[in-house]
């Protein structure tokens, strides 16, 4: 069971009370109507599904409940930091793990 | 029975109690506190077991965990039987019943053992090539067989009767193995007063000391210095110290699963008392002192009972004071066994020889045993052993070939080395690294926050053990970074180690006489039967990887996972392929450490644990009126209301029919409800449901329709606007948490810049659904505040009153197509509202009803439910509900989705109603619809029914069905083909009764 | 703004039953009771920062702004389940929901108070009887006197509030209740060890 740290609660829980929320910053167009298919289908279908870091979100379910933002190592399963729901991708991470 | 084989003044059971116990029907005494397997050494039982593969007999290769043979089947009674029990790992204790397993029809006379002379048969990758051909007789004529002859204990065939706990722990440092190494850590890092557990599998700590005779640290012997240690460390309020404790699992961010074995060494399992107990430990930092596990030698028939690990026969001897032999020989290549020998010695056991494979080994050991006159041999193997059901004799013969001598013994004591246990260390995802010099897999590179300490980091020596178990201890508790000093923190010194035993490196691989040249069964894994010869044939068979070596021949894949194998195994595919061991590799280590039951993994969650069971507030009622619940996601739902001489159809006719006539009641409290809130709960609305919600007047309310993004309708539900700035949202029963969550979504994500808030009130009403003619007359008069008129309770509105006095949310609404109500009253008030509405109700002849009726009266008016009538993939336009779709909107969840080729595209199937053209018989729900019967198999299927029921009020079936282009297809015939026969059914709309509505106020 | 939707007012008395869930269930084990403790008024309720100080002076208790923690005064307890979002518990029956019908800003109240059951867990092994189901570490380091938080306990979720070193209030949905509570008591049995 991995332990994440919740940004709004500003510690670490216990996997169980989260809940994984599927790739992150694929945004929404403010003008969903005039999407075109090409665009729709790049918004809606399309995941990088990595191997290596990976942006992500998550709920903290049985916790805050807050959606949030994480940068995960998929072949580690570490995850490298984690962030508001709002905040941009971050621009810089922070170094590996001793 | 007189346990001959006990040594008076030998071992450390002194005060123990006799406790009798069986094996295989055969009457023993032994003492409580020792191992199965000691007891049965005591009374010179060596035979316990016959092999996987090729039956051949076994004994007790170890005096631990590792041990591949000694399994045995541990009876209590009918339904606590456990397979594969390690015999030296179940305690003993009065009245404790073993049998062998995997034998027939006794363990002494096996007619599968005519496998061993046709193991030319089973070779290695038997399996994958002998039993290719032909095809069909692998179901029907070698699996059975296989499975009836191999195989290791049977599983029970009751429900476990014992209970498991489980327990999450958090704790600065975990220390994991209680030998020197263990508790040295421990007690550095205790006495900083930080957070500690100390687990072992044994029943005793000590680890190596319990049989290293040699062993003095401050002072003391070796083992007794491990007692008071770990009773200073359990006095103390920071420490946690656990015995019979297993660590199985080592997992991300230093999450270890330890299993506590509570109660199997009971004679009494109270109902108090768990039989295992689960922690899943967080830990800052892990100390693995594992420690090593002591291999065997390679060579002819090694797995004769009585052929046993050097250290197992001094842990019998030394712990438990039990003589696994009266004249033993010793085959080593390494000191360690030396010590076997002189103990055994000591202990007035003859000591047949010593057969040593190295040349000219010096050291303090070998001078003793030739002091004490054993006779030691030099460069010499041991090429077999005598006997079959425990063996007689040692053949030796000079390593580089030459003469033979056979040396009659009744046990052999070997050790071919030690091998770290790295085990947990490699599940942590730390990279082994091989040490030529030593000849052994050290940790290497570290994945965790974790240090691996004495043997199993391949430090030798006690003195060099305990330097750096201390100081890891103190370091671990140090980066730990806590400081919650306990009240009774005792501070020490590092202990000091006054003497010690060396042991010295050993051997890889197959002895002499069991080379590449041989064809003799030299056993390298004793549970899965694989020899030397196995191992090479596979890498002349074209294996190259020790992946591959290691599944064609299964070597380190029985429950032992390979203690004693790897190793050898590794060393014999290295040899034969010519290439050094690390570049043939490694295979993972893969959790559990040992087998751990299912029980233990489940913990509590069984019986009304195993998930929650949710109950309405009214429930009780219900229950009390004889109603039949089903299950609905995890909800209890009062299912129908049979009377007396009812089975379900005519409960449900009468209900339905009750309902249209009169009135009826309905617990509805399970629908999901959530609060909408804030000034932009309107904007939030027409966001997340297609319909536009800004000018729904508050008081009134809405049937809502929630797509998710890609245009397929995700739930339903009457939503009631309680002013301008709060929404009383329903949702389906089990689509509650998934809407709320998806809700939360849209708001936390997408639309954080409206100010609205969501609140779950499920549980805080309890809803009561009156539908029928008589509903209003049956309400009002226990109502205050509302005017229920027509004119001022119109269908469709919601206002906000008293019931009985209580608060109450009423809504004008109807699943049923009848005048009707939903009374919402809090939670703990919706029993005793119930009550009053169904004493007014019987005044009108009321009826309550469950879901099936629930679900027929809305068939009849047409009515979906999501989840049923739709699967995922259908549009509000596929199920004819256009209508709720705000054609001005320019953004809604869905609205992109919807406007996809093939959501547009013509042909999509449609729901439409269905009627067999023969009104008694009723369709299958989930049976597909074609429209040319007799068109060739397979044929094009166009539909399928989604919804069917006989409805009373219609006097025929009735179906709703998802078809292919249906709403073109009115009063067209289709097919239904069924096993029996084709059934012939009209396509129609979906009303089904009162196509008008005009019931609804009726 | 955000009138209160059911407005409890003295004049109407119910004249119906109140049948609270498992009431007046206890278990009493070496190391630890249980308890379902009788009801309360609660609501949930959600704010924005700038009507945090307006709310506190109404409900008559400073809304806790760190996470995990709670405030208490004259027997309302306010917890901090988000960073927007607070359980206001009254056990002396003075009702939350119309002490914010009266607040002006910004806000969302929404009445609860049948919907949460609450069990008290007191004693020397009431933390490890909770740490059977919850994966949180509850030592007081971590966990302190007044910590409060929204977790899980086995398969439901549950809100956790420290009311003394050794006693816990565990609030949790009606429904799941005696899932809840007999969970714990099955925890209790062995909670001691």
């Amino acid at each position: 069971m991995l332990l994440i740290r919740c940004p709004y609660c500003e510690e670490e829980r216990p996997e169980l009370e989260f809940r994984n929320a599927g790739e992150a910053h694929i945004a929404r167009s403010a003008d969903m109507a005039a999407t075109s298919d090409d665009d729709f289908e790049k918004f809606f279908f399309i995941r990088s599904n990595p191997k290596g870091i990976i942006y992500e979100r998550w709920r903290h379910m049985h916790g805050c409940a807050r959606f949030f933002n994480a940068v995960r190592d998929t072949v580690s399963d570490r995850f490298l930091m984690t962030y508001k729901a709002g905040e941009p991708k971050p621009a810089k991470l922070p170094g590996a793990f001793e | 029975m007189i346990a001959t084989f006990r040594i008076p003044g030998a071992g450390r059971l002194k005060q123990a109690e006799t406790a009798r116990f069986s094996f295989d029907g055969q009457s023993y005494a032994g003492v409580e506190g020792e191992t199965l397997a000691s007891a049965l050494l005591a009374n010179g039982v060596h035979l316990v077991g016959r092999s996987f593969k090729y039956h051949r007999p076994r004994g007790f290769l170890s005096a631990g965990a590792e041990e591949p043979n000694a399994l045995v089947e541990i009876k209590r009674d009918s339904a606590r039987r456990t397979p594969n029990v390690r015999a030296t790992v179940q305690e003993l204790y009065d009245g404790l019943t073993a049998q062998s397993q995997n034998r027939w029809p006794s363990l002494a006379f096996d007619v599968s053992a005519l496998g061993d002379i046709a193991s030319p048969l089973l070779s290695a990758g038997f399996y994958y090539k002998t039993f290719m051909w032909p095809k069909f007789a692998w179901k029907n004529f070698y699996e059975p067989r296989i499975r009836a002859a191999a195989g290791l204990g049977v599983a029970p065939d009751q429900p476990d009767p014992d209970h498991y706990s489980a327990r999450f722990a958090h704790c600065d440092v975990l220390v994991l193995g209680g030998g020197a190494a263990g508790i040295a850590a421990a007690l550095a890092a205790a006495e900083t007063g930080v957070r500690v557990i100390l687990a072992d599998e044994q029943v005793d700590f000590g680890g190596s000391l319990r049989f290293e005779s040699g062993a003095m640290i401050d002072g003391q012997d070796g083992f007794a210095w491990a007692q008071g240690a770990v009773a200073t460390l359990r006095a103390m309020d920071n420490v946690r110290v656990l015995s019979r404790t297993t660590a199985f699992g080592y997992y991300a961010q230093n999450f270890v699963g330890l299993v506590e074995r509570v109660s199997d060494h009971l004679q009494n399992l109270g109902r108090e008392l768990p039989r295992e107990r689960l922690w899943q430990v967080r830990a800052k930092r892990v100390v693995l002192a594992t420690g090593a596990i002591e291999r065997h030698m390679v060579f002819a028939d090694n797995d004769r009972p009585g052929v046993m690990l050097a250290s197992a026969a001094r842990t019998y001897l030394n712990h438990f004071g039990v003589a696994v032999g009266r004249n033993v020989g010793v085959y080593t290549a390494n000191d360690s066994a030396y010590a076997a020998a002189i103990d055994l010695k000591k202990a007035g056991i003859g000591v047949a020889a010593i057969v040593d494979l190295r040349d000219n080994p010096t050291g303090s050991v070998i001078d003793e045993a030739r002091a004490l006159g054993i006779e030691v041999n030099f460069g010499r193997a041991v090429i077999r052993a005598g006997g079959k059901l425990r063996v007689s004799s040692m053949t030796v013969q000079p390593k580089n070939g030459g003469g033979e001598r056979t040396i009659p013994v009744d046990a052999i004591l070997m050790s071919a080395g030690w091998t770290p246990s790295v085990h947990l260390f490699s599940q942590s995802r730390g990279k082994v690294a091989f040490n030529d010099e030593t000849k052994r897999f050290v940790p290497g590179t570290y994945a965790q926050d974790c240090v691996s300490v004495g043997a199993c980091n391949g430090t030798d020596g006690l003195s060099a053990t305990i330097d750096e178990a201390y100081a890891a201890g103190a370091k671990a508790a140090k980066d730990a970074g806590v400081k919650n000093a306990g009240a009774n923190v005792v501070k020490g010194t590092k202990p000091k180690v006054d003497a010690s035993e060396s042991w010295s490196r050993g051997m890889l691989g197959a002895a002499p006489g069991a080379g590449p040249d041989t064809t003799v069964k030299a056993f390298v894994d004793f549970q899965n039967d694989v020899t030397a010869k196995d191992i090479r044939q596979a890498v002349h068979e074209g294996m190259r990887s020790i992946e591959h070596v290691k599944r064609f021949t299964t070597n380190g894949m029985a429950t032992d996972q390979g203690k004693t194998s790897n190793m050898h195994g590794l060393a014999i595919a290295a040899e034969t392929l010519g290439k050094p061991i690390p570049q043939v590799g490694l295979t993972t280590f893969r959790a559990p450490y040992t087998p751990v039951t299912f029980g233990s993994i489940v913990g509590h969650a069984r019986g009304p644990l195993f998930d929650p069971t949710r109950k309405t507030a009214i429930h009780p009622w219900a229950e009390a009126q004889g109603a039949v619940f089903e299950d609905v996601g995890q909800w209890k739902r009062a299912w129908y209301f049979p009377k007396a001489g009812e089975d379900m159809h005519a409960a449900v006719d009468r209900e339905c029919v009750t309902v249209r006539k009169t009135a009826g009641l309905f617990d509805a409290s399970t629908l999901g409800k959530i609060e909408v809130v804030g000034p932009d709960a309107a904007k939030f609305m027409e966001l997340l449901y297609t319909n536009p919600w800004e000018k729904l007047e508050p008081g009134r309310c809405r049937y809502g329709i929630m797509l998710r993004e890609d245009g397929f309708i995700y739930d339903d539900g009457v939503v009631g606007r309680l002013a301008a700035d709060r929404f009383h949202v329903t949702t389906t029963t089990g689509g509650a948490p998934r809407v709320m969550n998806h809700m939360e979504d849209y708001l936390q994500t997408e639309f954080p810049h409206l100010n609205v808030w969501l609140t779950s009130t499920t549980e805080q009403w309890a809803v009561i659904a009156v539908q029928g003619p008589k509903s209003r007359e049956i309400i009002a008069p226990l109502v205050e505040g509302i005017d229920m008129s027509d004119g001022a309770l119109p269908h469709m509105s919601v206002r906000e009153g008293r019931i009985c006095g209580v608060p109450t949310r009423l809504f004008r609404m109807s699943f049923t197509g009848e005048r009707g109500f939903e009374v919402n009253v809090p939670a703990d008030y919706g029993q005793a509202v119930w009550e009053a509405l169904w004493a007014e109700g019987q005044k009108h002849g009321a009826c309550a009803y469950g879901t099936e009726a629930m679900h027929v009266l809305r068939a009849e008016k047409g009515y979906i439910i999501v989840g049923q009538d739709t699967d995922g993939t259908v549009t509000p336009g596929d199920a004819g509900l256009d209508w709720a779709v705000g054609k001005k909107k320019t953004d809604f969840v869905g609205i992109r989705g919807m406007a996809r080729p093939d959501l547009v595209a013509k042909g999509r199937k449609q729901l439409v109603g269905l009627k067999t053209k023969d009104p008694k018989v009723v369709l299958e729900e989930g049976a597909q619809i074609v429209g040319d019967p007799k068109q060739a198999i397979p044929m094009t299927m166009i539909g399928h029914v989604t919804s069917s029921y006989w409805s009373e009020n219609c006097g025929r079936s009735i179906a709703l069905a998802l078809v292919a282009g249906g709403r073109d297809r009115m009063g067209e015939t289709l097919y239904v083909p069924m096993p029996n026969a084709t059934i012939e059914v009209e396509v129609t709309g979906m009303v089904f009764f009162d196509d008008k509505g005009e019931r609804l106020n009726g | 703004m955000a009138k209160a939707a059911a407005k409890e007012s003295a004049a109407a008395a119910p004249s119906v039953e109140r049948r609270p869930a498992l009431a007046g269930q206890e278990l009493s084990v070496t190391g630890v009771t249980l308890a379902v403790l009788p009801p309360a008024q609660r609501i949930s309720l959600r704010a924005p920062d700038a009507s945090v100080a307006a709310l506190s002076k109404a409900l008559g208790v400073n809304l806790p702004r760190k996470p995990k923690t709670s405030a208490a005064k004259a027997g309302r307890t306010a917890l901090w389940l988000g960073p927007d979002e607070w359980l206001v518990i009254d056990e002396v029956g003075k009702d939350p929901l119309a002490d914010c019908a009266e607040v002006t800003v910004l806000h969302s109240a929404v009445g609860i108070s049948h919907r949460n059951v609450a069990i008290s867990v007191i004693g020397p092994a009431a933390a490890a009887t909770i740490n059977s189901g919850c994966p949180q570490d509850l030592s007081l380091d971590v966990l302190p006197v007044g910590a409060a938080s929204r977790t899980i306990l086995g398969k439901a979720e549950i809100v956790l509030l420290r009311i003394a070193a050794d006693a816990f209030r565990v609030e949790c949905w009606r429904s799941f209740s005696d899932y809840v509570f007999t969970f714990l008591s099955e925890a209790a049995g062995d909670a001691a060890a």
